[in-house]
């Protein structure tokens, strides 16, 4: 077969819409992902029990089960049960952001605790509270720990960011199905789908590498 | 200025503190010494409720040490320095000795510099105050923090084998600050295995053995005629 670089080159600035709007739903859903990880990561370890039971249910609920259903379950089944029509944008940033924070939770729990508990101590024996002590002791020093880990948890989110194509959302690979159903060029489309995604993963773990360099000199030599 | 009744610290199964009473007045120097697992640390920790007592009472400047607001603000006056140093590795040295009293005692940033300066260059670290923990020495950090807990302008000082994470030859500069400290009048508990410093600074010695206070007296007067059999054998083989 030949391959046509002409159809390539005439879809390319559709593709790079639709990249465009993967990037601006993962940039959110990192954001949503960060904030709710953070403090369900922290409750996870809270003293007080009933933080650290919501917090797992929680996390157990959104990893257990798979993107797809959640994004069905906040687009298609929550309008029902509230009577309110999901905007699609905001459909897939929550279901994308929650399923994120899950991860993300575990990821800053395994942080805190990989902190020498001699921190919380220093902390609190200087007469700040606990709330302080996390705050300005050990959050700061777990996040640069973690820095890796949010890498990966962010490639994968962009990664799986595709299946909001299914509830209609024009990003990256709605937009090569859209044109491949009128162009049947499957193997050029989808082809030049995989490039881009290939481009924005290597380009976060290229900065992620960065960010990590940079915490490194920072406090060590 | 400690105060501290029929205190038991159990772990399980485990007694670690089996009924201490105990009373250190202001300026008092106050050494502890004993075998390890002996619970001297345990006593320490429970001065600044780091460790819950399973039973007694510890109360500290008349503040009687339980829920979490008295904590806080018994913590305040007591400085704790600790084996492992545990300064906090992401912040410069001026950093990690401004960070309390800014937080807790809401000092503003150009007081707590200055404060913090002068402290550095009291314990004689004046000229890393710019530099990361891990780029000093371990008597440097120890020096540190030393000048960290004096930041908060704490009461009493409490010292959990401040010099046996050090080099040898950074010991002397260790034990050097704290006894400036005594000198100038701080309350100080120490846990320690130096037993010359201990002779020399201390104004009580304590022997610690099984989580009880077994001997205690004016240093010179212990190390030199132990009464307790446990005393004599625990000297015998340190000294």
């Amino acid at each position: 077969m030949d391959f046509n670089f002409q159809l390539v080159q005439d879809s390319f600035p559709l593709l790079l819409l639709g990249a465009g709007i993967t990037i601006k739903i993962t940039a959110l859903s990192v954001a949503v992902g960060i904030i709710i990880g953070l403090f369900m990561g922290i409750a996870r370890i809270a003293r007080i029990r009933i933080f650290r039971i919501l917090a797992a249910i929680y996390v157990d609920f959104f990893r257990g089960t798979p993107l797809l259903i959640q994004i069905f379950l906040v687009y298609f089944a929550l309008p029902l049960m509230t009577g309110q029509r999901s905007d699609p944008y905001v459909a897939a940033i929550s279901a994308c952001g929650l399923n994120s924070g899950a991860y993300v939770a575990e990821i800053f729990r395994s942080g805190i605790q990989s902190i020498d508990k001699g921190q919380m101590e220093a902390g609190r024996s200087l007469g700040m509270t606990w709330v302080q002590t996390m705050r300005y002791i050990i959050i700061p020093q777990a996040f640069k720990r973690v820095i890796p880990q949010l890498g990966n948890e962010f490639i994968a989110l962009l990664k799986d960011s595709s299946l909001v194509s299914v509830i209609g959302f024009e990003e990256l690979t709605r937009r090569g199905q859209l044109i491949i159903a009128k162009t049947y060029a499957s193997v050029e489309i989808w082809t030049c789908v995989a490039i881009i995604y290939l481009i924005m993963t290597l380009s976060i773990s290229r900065f992620v590498a960065y960010l990590e360099w940079r915490f490194k000199t920072d406090d060590k030599h | 200025m400690i105060n501290i009744e029929n205190l038991y610290k159990s772990y399980g199964d485990v007694h670690v503190l089996k009924g201490v009473d105990l009373n250190i007045k202001e300026k008092e120097v106050v050494v502890i010494i004993g075998p390890s697992g002996s619970g001297k640390s345990t006593l320490l920790r429970c001065m600044n409720y780091l460790e819950v007592p399973t039973k007694g009472k510890v109360t500290v400047d008349g503040i009687l040490l339980d829920g979490e607001a008295n904590i806080n603000k018994v913590r305040e006056e007591v400085g704790m320095v600790f084996q492992r140093f545990n300064l906090f590795p992401h912040m410069t040295v001026l950093e990690n000795v401004m960070l309390a009293p800014m937080k807790v005692r809401k000092v503003s940033k150009e007081a707590a510099e200055k404060e913090a300066r002068e402290l550095l260059a009291r314990v004689g670290v004046a000229d890393k105050v710019d530099n990361y923990p891990t780029q000093l020495s371990g008597g440097q950090q120890q020096r540190v923090a030393i000048a960290r807990a004096l930041a908060m302008n704490p009461k009493v000082m409490l010292f959990d084998e401040p010099t046996s994470a050090l080099d040898p030859e950074m010991v002397g500069e260790v034990l050097d600050v704290m006894r400036k400290l005594a000198k100038a009048g701080m309350t100080m508990v120490i846990v320690t295995h130096e037993m010359g410093f201990a002779r020399e600074v201390g104004d009580r010695l304590l022997f610690v053995d099984e989580g009880r206070i077994i001997e205690q007296g004016e240093p010179k007067e212990v190390f030199e005629n132990p009464q307790q059999d446990r005393t004599k054998l625990f000297l015998s083989k340190v000294l």
